[in-house]
């Protein structure tokens, strides 16, 4: 179970308090009707799915009940920051 | 290749089974092939077999990065079925069924295809709505597929707890008895062994680095931790690692890659006839012929690639097996693991062409491909081998994603197969 750091509470809480909530930084298109089919299919279905860095979103449920974003490594499962929503993703170098 | 036959057990048997030969070669990368078959599971396996054995294809490499069937062909807990909820699902599933029937003595291998039952329990009146409805619409498609009551799913599973009083109370069952288990090495090793009989490559320890394109974008070739080859026709069939594969030609796939894990328990005498699944509480359980409890659990809820599932996704779903099976609740487990599989949008696969010419892809079985790999191989050979899709995998494409003609298995099925 991971340790996630909630950018509002200001502490970290085991996940199980969390919810998922898939890629982070992923804009519905701005005007939809003008949207086309390849647009569409990328916002709602094509993802990068990275080896590496991610940067998702998580809800903390059972606490405040926000939305925040973070970047995690999907080899180590290892939470490398978390930022409230709206803020960019932030620079991260790996060793 | 050495047959099996009684003769040969009864000779090997005497001899001290000291003289059983390697049952395929040890093949190094040839700088060269017709088609390249990128993962080395089941699906790939199959994949080479079929090119080979029905298209004369035999110029074929499987390249395989870590070894034969290590990754979720290996680590599956073998649930077979076809009673899927769509035409198009039911037609792939069903094809896949019926080459299990004869698959031990198509490949000369006893895969143990034990056709035992595979009971989908409801627990709600939603379930109870949903199950109904695929037990309808597979028995109009020809699948069999019928609808007990929770004594007549007792009375199939005797150690199923069916009081009323539990929190997931058992109010029926789908029971779909062509369904059941097969063992998941012997189905790696029976397809690559008769490919190599074919005259297939099989070449473990040899990871993909990178795919070559010619300057008009159809590919060219790969490159390997073993050298670069050479082939106008590559099949990517790489599960959890689709998307890092098919990222080395350029394009972006529908996937999420998630842990999905599976444990057994300490090996005990018969006590389970059949396969019990609950798609509600995520939770599967049937028993292996050596005894152990084989336990399917639910995914994370994050994309990894780390090979281990969460703890308490595991326990989460032994909360629910002690509930519907009581007198297993002593068992210790003895191994738990975790798989990566590569999850669609619709929950669906995808087996067929992509942008790039000459690369193919069969992939998005996510958490549950295993039932449909002799099918799988089969028609994503044709596909390979002919340019275009089988009937059966028409309308599996990447495309349909920008389409939207997807095939919903997601709402069907709820989360796992
Ligand atoms: C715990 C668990 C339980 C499951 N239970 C069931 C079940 O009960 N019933 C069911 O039907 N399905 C089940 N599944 C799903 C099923 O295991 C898969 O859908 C199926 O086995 C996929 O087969 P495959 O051959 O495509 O993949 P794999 O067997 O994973 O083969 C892909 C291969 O590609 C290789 N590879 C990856 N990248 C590269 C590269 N760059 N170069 C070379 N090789 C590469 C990998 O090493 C791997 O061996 C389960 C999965 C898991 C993890
Ligand atoms: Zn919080």
């Amino acid at each position: 179970m991971l340790l996630i750091h909630c950018p509002y509470c200001g502490m970290a809480r085991p996940e199980i308090e969390f919810r998922h909530a898939g890629h982070a930084h992923i804009a519905r298109p701005a005007d939809p009707a003008a949207a086309t089919d390849e647009e569409w299919a990328a916002y709602l279905y094509w993802r990068d799915n990275p080896k590496g860095l991610i940067a998702e979103r998580w809800r903390h449920v059972h606490g405040c009940g926000r939305f925040f974003n973070a970047v995690r490594h999907t080899v180590t499962d290892k939470l490398l920051a978390t930022y409230p929503a709206g803020a960019p993703r932030p620079e991260i170098d790996l060793p | 290749m050495a047959r099996f036959s009684f003769a040969s057990l009864i000779r090997n048997a005497v001899s001290g089974n000291a003289r059983w030969p390697a049952q395929w070669r040890q093949a190094a990368p040839k700088p060269e092939y017709d088609a390249l078959i990128v993962g080395g599971g089941g699906h790939g396996l199959a994949t080479a077999y079929y090119l080979a054995k029905e298209h004369g294809v035999r110029r074929v490499a499987v390249l395989e990065k870590g070894w034969l069937g290590g990754g979720n062909t290996g680590r599956n807990t073998t649930i077979i079925r076809s009673n899927y909820l769509w035409r198009e699902s039911e037609g792939l599933y069903d094809h896949a069924l019926k080459l299990w029937e004869g698959l031990a003595a198509e490949l000369n291998y006893n895969v143990m295809f034990s056709p035992r039952g595979v009971m989908m329990l409801a627990h709600n009146h939603h379930d109870v709505m949903v199950t109904k409805r695929h037990v309808h619409a597979n028995r109009l498609a020809g699948i069999d597929n019928e609808w007990l009551t929770p004594e007549q799913a007792k009375a199939f599973c005797p150690i199923l707890n069916i009081s009323r009083d539990i929190r997931y109370p058992i109010l029926g069952a789908a029971l779909q008895r062509r369904g059941g288990t097969a063992r998941h090495d012997a189905v790696a090793w029976g397809y690559a062994r008769a490919a190599d009989a074919l005259g297939v490559d099989i070449v473990e320890n040899c990871e993909v680095t990178a795919i070559r394109r010619r300057p008009d974008g159809a590919v060219e070739g790969v490159e390997t931790t073993r050298g670069a080859i050479r082939a106008p026709r590559i099949g990517v069939v790489a599960a959890g690692h689709t998307s890092v594969v098919m990222a080395m030609a350029g394009v972006r796939m529908p996937l999420e890659s998630y842990p999905l894990q599976a444990l057994v328990s300490e090996p005990v005498k018969p006590v389970m006839p059949c396969v019990v699944m609950s798609n509600t509480i995520h939770a599967y359980m049937s028993q292996s012929d050596k005894g152990e409890l084989v336990i399917g659990a639910g995914t994370d809820a994050y994309n990894s690639y780390s090979q281990t599932g969460a703890l308490h996704i595991s326990s989460h779903t032994l909360d629910a097996i002690c509930e519907l099976f009581p007198n297993v609740r002593r068992l210790r487990m003895l191994r738990n693991w975790g798989g990566i599989v590569d999850v669609t949008p619709d929950r669906s696969p995808i087996v067929g062409l992509t942008p790039v010419p000459g690369l193919f892809v069969n992939c998005g079985w996510g958490t549950g491909g295993f039932k449909a790999t002799p099918g799988s191989g089969h028609v994503f050979a044709h596909t390979i081998a002919t340019g275009a899709p089988h009937p059966i995998n028409a309308a599996f494409t990447l495309d349909r994603f920008r389409t939207g003609r997807l095939i919903d298995e997601a709402a069907a099925a709820a989360v796992a197969h």
